[in-house]
């Protein structure tokens, strides 16, 4: 069953044309790698699925419902501010640079959403919250604030924010590119750690070799358009595509 | 000596009402003009934007003398003098906190609105709990600033015949060929002065948990 559906989406930035037509599917219990040199549209592709940016046309569904359908004029119609607002926590999102609130503690961070957007009586959200801090090995952080921890730490209290509102699908946007290269393993660590859970997961990356080792499927992005996709072996070892070719040869895998 | 420092210390209550006053409906005020320069429609922006120059660019000792005389003109009466005090420096100070606002809303990272957004957040709960608390720390410093300048403006109450603490040592000093008075409401505007920035470093001290 695909969880999110996304069905020839267009997007443009006034002249730019950064989505030029993009449909594919991602199935429950899939983690998904999309690839791709800067400013090939992963990340504009990942924010239009989290409601961040809006398409200029195209379909996208999450979890069976309709985020944004295209009218046969061609005008992209979205659902309702109430349908958007449910549907939207399907999806969450993890930001290459944390975006963590600086002036909550560990806990509050992760509890706030669950108490005024779930409305979940706070003993029960803090309660998760204290379960991921162990999943995400920060038993000792709940009062910590973000200043307080290092980039790795930071990365991954907010993953374990984005699946304190437990999503159906958990997005990941460039999750390791702030850190320092000794930091990336342990993120990476946690991102395995999820797909060893069957977490449905899509992940905009630059890590190839990370992307090869996790994902079921890889998608290949280049100027707006998906070049290729397949499994990892497909798209890493057995490519018959020049441009997906000479990418991967430039970032040496 | 005793007589004089009663007085003194009258004057200094009217200094202290005034800006108490201002601060209790400028500091709001000044958040909506902030909104209001903000706003994407373009009518509302250049008029809040015009309000803004238009305070900041004339005295408000002349602001103080309009509020309290072109009523007079145009209605016939005027407010008394109190009111028309305390309304020229609320919506003086209104501007300059707007901008002081708005500087500290507009340093907020993109970032925070984003993340504010995937978790779900209403468009009130990302401003009342993740946008202002962030924007308090950050404008404290500013807000020091203008606060005691605040202090030392009230001194221009006097201009429509409000005797507020300056107009008292004023008199006084008149009264007794002596500029003592005048140098004693200086010594009363340092404490009183001396008072908020150390209230200024609590508050900055308070909200030094984060980064």
């Amino acid at each position: 069953m695909a969880v999110i559906t996304v069905e020839q989406v267009k997007k443009s930035f006034s002249t730019l044309e950064v989505l030029k037509d993009i449909s594919f599917s991602l199935e429950k219990g899939e983690v998904l790698s999309i690839i791709g040199p800067s400013g090939s549209g992963k990340s504009t592709l990942l924010r239009c699925i989290t409601n961040l940016e809006t398409v200029d046309s195209g379909t996208i569904t999450i979890g069976g419902d309709t985020l944004v359908t295209t009218t046969d004029q061609g005008s992209a119609v979205y659902a309702d501010k109430h349908t958007i607002s449910r549907i939207r926590l399907r999806v969450g999102l993890v930001f290459q640079n944390f975006n963590l609130f600086p002036h909550f503690s560990v806990m509050r961070n992760l509890t706030e959403a669950q108490i005024h957007v779930l409305k979940t009586p706070k003993d029960e959200a803090r309660q998760v919250a204290n379960e991921l801090l162990v999943k995400m090995g920060l038993a000792d952080k709940a009062t910590a604030y973000p200043y307080q921890l290092s980039g790795g730490q930071q990365q991954r209290v907010s993953i374990a924010r984005a699946l304190a509102l437990k999503p159906q699908v958990l997005c990941f946007d460039e999750p390791t590119s702030a850190l320092d290269p000794e930091l990336t393993g342990e993120i990476l660590a946690v991102i395995k750690e999820l797909a060893s859970e069957h977490m449905t997961m899509m992940v905009v990356t630059h890590e190839m070799a990370f992307a090869r080792d996790i994902s079921n499927r890889v998608i290949f992005m280049d100027d707006g358009l998906i070049v290729e996709q397949g499994s990892p072996e497909d798209v890493f070892a057995k490519t018959q595509n020049e441009r997906t070719k000479r990418f991967l040869n430039r970032f040496g895998s | 000596m005793g007589k004089l420092l009663m007085l003194m210390l009258e004057g200094t209550f009217t200094s202290l009402r005034i800006f108490f006053l201002t601060l209790l409906f400028a500091l709001p005020l000044g958040l909506l003009v902030a909104k209001g320069r903000m706003s994407r429609h373009r009518i509302i922006s250049s008029l809040v934007n015009g309000y803004i120059m238009i305070m900041r660019g004339t005295p408000l000792i002349l602001q103080l003398i309009f509020v309290y005389f072109a009523p007079y003109y145009i209605f016939g009466s005027s407010a008394d003098r109190f009111t028309a005090v305390i309304i020229a420096y609320v919506i003086n100070y209104a501007a300059y906190f707007a901008e002081i606002y708005r500087g500290g809303i507009q340093s907020i990272p993109q970032g925070q609105l984003e993340a504010s957004s995937v978790l779900g957040f209403s468009k009130i709960h990302t401003f009342s709990h993740i946008v202002m608390p962030q924007v308090v720390k950050r404008i404290m410093p500013a807000m020091g600033n203008e606060v005691i300048t605040l202090v030392k403006d009230t001194a221009l109450a006097q201009t429509i015949g409000v005797a507020e603490l300056f107009r008292v040592a004023q008199n006084a000093a008149a009264r007794e060929f002596s500029t003592m008075p005048i140098f004693i409401a200086g010594v009363f505007y340092f404490v009183m002065n001396a008072i908020v920035s150390k209230s200024f470093d609590r508050i900055e001290r308070k909200l030094d948990y984060y980064r």
